[in-house]
């Protein structure tokens, strides 16, 4: 039984959309004008921090942060 | 396996039409008078509880008449570009084509590829630049545009566009999984959207 619709090369590729848009969107800014340009990456900019639990307790937590010395 | 299909999905047709639901517009706003009856025979000092419907403003209701504006909202993560804005047509770019909405257009869901949008007020043109998104448009002429990243064009830099461009078609043609392949075709796609729009 083949599938009917048609899917695009990203979807056949095994990417999700929310990839596919966080990609485009990634290349849209980085092609901006100076102070916009500025504006948009200090604006994506993400921090956060991730612990897995085991035994009912917090393993040590993995930090994700863009802005550096933090 | 095809034999029984007819079965199925005639089971399920008539399953469906017997519980007859309504669109959320058509069901009034007053709440269950039984339950409320119930509730206050059983706590009489305390009101009876709200339910979310009662919280959210009402839908506004398809006109019978084609309405002459089209009320658009363009929505990106971060700001609400256009709210509830009252225009005379938009053209988004959506994946089957560059598609015009005027007033009464028919409910379409549209998911939008990198392009150009144009809002288009009497003589005003205001255009934007979409990374990508969808578009929902509804019967009451009423266009909810979302997208990632939308920027007018006299903020892209057309040399990096460029310098892009070249970048992603050297990738492309060196690209080994499928993974990198789209990676760089979607870097081609975007790049030469942005092209297209700076130039055109």
């Amino acid at each position: 039984m083949a599938s009917s619709a048609a899917v695009p090369f990203w979807r056949a590729a095994g990417m999700t959309y929310i990839t596919y848009s966080n990609i485009c969107a990634n290349l849209v800014r980085n092609c901006l004008k100076e102070p916009f340009k500025a504006e948009a990456l200090s604006r994506e900019k993400v921090h956060f921090s991730i612990s897995k639990w085991a035994d009912g307790k917090p393993e040590k937590p993995i930090l994700r942060s863009d802005t550096p010395g933090v | 396996m095809f034999r029984q299909a007819s079965r199925l999905v005639s089971r399920s047709i008539t399953a469906k039409s017997t519980t007859n639901r309504a669109f959320s517009t058509e069901v009034p706003s007053t709440i269950d008078s039984s339950f409320v009856e119930a509730w206050k025979k059983v706590a009489p000092n305390m009101d009876p509880p709200q339910t979310p419907s009662s919280f959210m403003k009402p839908r506004p209701s398809t006109a019978s008449s084609i309405p002459t504006k089209l009320t658009v909202n363009f929505v990106l993560p971060y700001a609400s570009e256009l709210s509830g804005k009252e225009v005379d047509m938009v053209i988004i770019p959506a994946t089957t084509g560059q598609m015009g909405v005027l007033p009464g257009h028919v409910p379409t869901i549209a998911e939008l590829k990198p392009g150009i949008m144009s809002v288009h007020e009497g003589t005003d043109i205001k255009k934007y630049f979409v990374s990508s998104g969808f578009a929902f448009l509804h019967a009451n002429s009423v266009a909810d545009i979302i997208a990632v990243e939308a920027v007018p064009l006299e903020n892209i830099d057309a040399s990096q566009v460029q310098k892009g461009l070249a970048e992603f078609t050297q990738k492309l043609a060196s690209a080994t999984t499928d993974l990198e392949k789209a990676e760089a075709q979607i870097g081609v796609e975007v790049h030469s959207a942005m092209n297209a729009a700076l130039s055109g």
